[in-house]
């Protein structure tokens, strides 16, 4: 089971994963139902968004060689410029990898990687292996 | 406070305007329940195929993403005194807690302030008490981001008269 299948959420965006010599790229093919804008048209903020926030985690399941999926504290994302109607790629880059806490960079472009339609940053709660972390308080 | 509203024509309940020219809300099935001054509060039925980890069925993180700035950009249109299209320059999401597993979402969102160039709002989302979000949300809108009308302009125009 590739990285991706294990997400329902990235299937229904579409997302697939790339591997490169220096780590995987994730790639977002454009398909109409993803439009925010339908005059322009872009992607939608908030898949955009989306994306950003799967490719950090698919980094960190990517670099941790799998195990479980880790939880967003927070993410953030910058919206750069306008993501047309073509196919999106995203990188990310582990800043640290502690032993609870991961911060994830993650950069967003189409056709040109040296003009980012969006870049994000996040934090994200690493669980142990026997899901001891996994019920939160209320 | 009396203030001219450009979407005011459109305040109410059930302002499925707001959501059906945006095809990535119809792809999640988000509707809009409710807008007025400054805000907007939208609903994402729950679906299995918006998952984010199986083991846990809670809801990807990026759903909620999609939630709270779409809720933020209708907050922020229903701020302007003249409609102009609008573009989110950024957006921060805080996860207090999972979302309950199959259960439908809620968000709303208020553009707390709003300069000539930027609207700053402020969101939340819960699943079953409004009082108990299970994420937190701040974002900016860049105002008149592109010189074209806007696709609300001629619905507010056919209300209003």
């Amino acid at each position: 089971m590739s990285l991706a299948d294990r997400i329902p959420y990235a299937k229904l965006i579409g997302l697939e994963v790339e591997r490169r010599a220096d780590g995987i790229v994730c790639r977002l093919p454009f398909q109409p139902g993803i439009v925010g804008n339908a005059r322009l048209p872009a992607v939608h903020g908030g898949v955009i968004g989306s994306f950003l926030e799967m490719t950090a985690l698919l980094g960190l399941l990517d670099e941790a060689g799998g195990g479980r999926i880790p939880r967003p504290i927070n993410f953030s994302t910058n919206f750069l410029r306008s993501a047309g109607p073509v196919e999106t790629l995203g990188r990310a880059e582990i800043v640290k990898r502690g032993r609870r806490i991961a911060n994830v960079r993650v950069v967003a472009w189409q056709d040109d990687p040296g003009k980012p339609v969006a870049a994000g940053v996040g934090n994200f709660l690493l669980q142990q292996g026997d899901g001891r972390e996994s019920r939160p308080e209320r | 406070m009396s203030q001219a509203y450009a979407v005011a024509p459109l305040f109410g309940e059930n302002r499925s305007e707001f959501v059906d020219s945006v095809p990535h809300c119809r792809t999640l099935g988000i509707e809009c329940l409710r807008v007025g001054p400054c805000t907007a509060t939208l609903k994402i039925p729950y679906r299995p195929e918006l998952v984010g980890d199986p083991e846990r069925g809670v809801v990807f993180g990026g759903v909620i993403t999609t939630l709270l700035d779409q809720a933020g950009g209708a907050a922020t249109l229903c701020s302007l005194s003249e409609l102009v299209t609008i573009a989110t320059i950024d957006l921060r999401i805080d996860y207090l807690r999972d979302a309950e597993p199959g259960h439908d979402l809620f968000g709303r969102a208020e553009c707390y302030k709003r300069t000539r160039s930027v609207g700053f709002v402020r969101g939340k989302a819960w699943d079953r008490d409004p009082d108990d979000p299970f994420a937190h949300c701040i974002a900016t809108f860049m105002l008149g981001s592109t010189p074209v009308e806007h696709p609300l302009a001629r619905i507010v125009a056919e209300q209003a008269s």
